[in-house]
């Protein structure tokens, strides 16, 4: 066993672990977003679509290289825009009804007021 | 290693750093949005960091760039056009969908990788044969089982269990025939046996989600998660590249924790579930002496006055609920009743949508404050303490037969719903759940049937609410 592959392997486990540990802090009220969030981070196999890219000069590496850039720019592009999407809906308290949207600081002091 | 492969190798644990640091902010609602600027973050480095890398290395042809850029360009409309428009009832599908495009470009990675080693002059080397396998074989069962998943989610496969008669000895053999092609390969480097082992992988994912029944699907998402997960990281091992070891990593460890919490809340083993669903006929149903008579029906206008006049509600929400598209009528309801000084908190069990987490997010889409929205754990000690129990589509996890042995549902963790004052319980007919049995609770004396569709209910609950109490 080479200590290149001896380090990958440590690595990996390590950051299983460090997965665990962040991860089971998560509250099941966002295991949704949570999950969306994991499928963009796995789009980082986009930078292996792209090294096939740069390293290939046949058809058969062209026509991998193109699917694989296409699924992974999907799921990171996708994966992102989704995540921020849901979390944008999770508030603390109602939000104002839509067209009487007020400016952050004069609604901040409603809030309080009600909470008061 | 060169001065400039060792820099880059080290911006690349810093962008896996910033993975780290954006799921660690996901712990609470407040901080999520900043995990996710931060992940994005992590994702631009390493993507400048690869484009520094391609072109410093300078082997790229002109088509590559073009293949590249095409590629991604599509890609990403794709991506991005899904993200914007998909309703978050279809949340799971789409998940689903990017677990197998996730998987997909893993696998092709190792693909890739093994044809252009065994063209060259090197040949293959066995230590990362293995690695690629393992790629190889995790990224194509991800690819073609969350394909089927999204396919049940989305109504386009059906949603029950499918099985023929030997279905199982159809399995071990494409198993048998993908270790034996796994095998020989490394032994003799084959291209052709890398194919048989990318097509049994693609017939086995096929086969190991047909048989799972749609209640079963957050195990079976969070499941492919993980092995997606697994895939980038092997792809990883393949390639060299420590910004996709440690992120995949960080996905199997997500997925596995996931699957764990959503087998434990249904409290069947991951085995169980893949090898067969619920509803199959196969389980003895100890039903309880006359169940089905001794229901008591209830109207809008008392049902309302129940509520309208009750201390504290708790609603229980299950997929029913979204199934109707309800969660604005159910959020408009809590909103009268609040207006009428009733304390309104929702109770969600952690199956009660097709993924986890599922329904939290349907309901903060139709604008309920997150912190009304209670844990299982949390949630089940102040039933005792509740007027009304309102269950809106859901069965299973409310039934009290789960605490007998005996049943299909035996150890399943539920909602102490049957602790309420009172209970009810809307519902469009005395059908079953998933599991196929009675649920004990709708002929306890405390409880109420409103028997209607539930998005029509909760709007004339509320109407009447309105007019009653004013």
């Amino acid at each position: 066993m080479s200590t290149a592959l001896l380090t990958d392997l440590v690595i990996f486990v390590l950051s299983l672990w460090v997965g665990f540990e962040v991860i089971s802090k998560v509250p099941a009220t966002l295991h949704t977003p949570l999950m969306s969030a994991a499928n963009s981070i796995h789009g980082i196999i986009l930078v292996g679509a792209m090294l096939i890219a740069a390293a290939t000069n046949t058809w058969v590496g062209y026509v991998i290289a193109f699917v694989a850039a296409m699924f992974a720019s999907a799921n990171v592009v996708g994966g992102y825009v989704v995540t921020g999407r849901m979390l944008k809906m999770f508030r603390r308290r109602p939000a104002a009804p839509a067209g009487t949207a007020a400016p952050a600081a004069p609604a901040a002091a409603t809030r309080n007021g009600q909470a008061s | 290693m060169s001065g400039f492969s060792f820099a880059t190798q080290l911006i690349y644990v810093l962008a896996a750093s910033c993975f780290v640091l954006g799921l660690h902010l996901m712990n609470t609602p407040a901080t999520a949005r900043r995990g996710n600027q931060f992940s994005v973050a992590g994702m631009v480095i390493a993507i400048a960091t690869t484009l520094a890398l391609i072109v410093h290395a300078g082997v790229i042809t002109a088509t590559g760039w073009t293949v590249m850029l095409v590629g991604v360009l599509i890609g990403g409309g794709v991506g991005l056009y899904a993200a914007r428009t998909v309703q978050m009832t279809a949340m799971p599908q789409l998940v689903s969908m990017f677990n197998a495009v996730g998987g997909g470009a893993a696998a092709l990675v190792a693909i890739h990788d093994y044809i252009h080693l065994a063209g060259a002059a090197g040949g293959v080397a066995e230590s990362t044969t293995i690695f690629t396998l393992l790629d190889v074989i995790i990224g194509s069962v991800t690819f073609s089982g969350s394909v089927i998943a999204a396919g049940k989610l989305q109504g386009v496969i059906t949603s029950a269990p499918v099985t023929f008669p030997g279905a199982r000895a159809v399995n071990l053999l494409l198993a048998a025939l993908g270790l034996a092609a796994g095998g020989y390969v490394i032994a003799t480097p084959s291209l052709a046996g890398l194919w048989i082992v990318v097509a049994a992988s693609l017939a086995f994912g096929v086969l190991m989600v047909m048989p799972i029944g749609g209640a079963d699907m957050p195990v079976v998402i969070s499941l492919l998660n993980a092995f997606t997960g697994t895939a980038v990281a092997m792809a990883g091992f393949v390639i060299g590249n420590w910004a996709l070891i440690i992120a995949g990593a960080l996905v199997g460890a997500s997925g596995g924790i996931l699957t764990k919490l959503m087998a434990d809340a249904m409290n069947r083993s991951i085995g169980n579930i893949i090898v067969g669903g619920f509803g199959t006929g196969d389980t003895a149903v100890a039903a309880l002496p006359g169940a089905g008579a001794g229901v008591k029906a209830i109207a809008a206008d008392d049902a309302a006055i129940q509520l309208a006049y009750a201390g504290k509600v708790i609603i229980v929400p299950g997929y029913g609920l979204a199934a109707a598209q309800a969660q604005h009528e159910v959020a408009e309801l809590a909103d009268e009743l609040e207006s009428h000084g009733v304390d309104v908190s929702y109770a969600i069990h952690p199956v009660a949508g097709r993924m986890p987490g599922h329904m939290n997010v349907l309901l903060a889409e139709a604008n309920v404050p997150y912190p009304l929205l209670k844990e299982m754990d949390d949630v089940n000690p102040e039933f005792a303490r509740t007027d009304v129990a309102l269950v809106i589509g859901a069965n299973d996890v409310t039934n009290p037969a789960a605490r007998r042995p005996g049943t299909a549902i035996s150890g399943m963790p539920i909602l102490d719903v049957d602790q309420a004052k009172s209970i009810i319980v809307i519902k469009r007919s005395m059908g079953h759940g998933y599991a196929g049995i009675d649920n004990e609770l709708y002929t306890n004396p405390k409880t109420s049937m409103y028997f209607a569709d539930a998005k029509t209910a909760l709007a004339e609950l509320s109407s009447a609410v309105k007019t009653l109490v004013g």
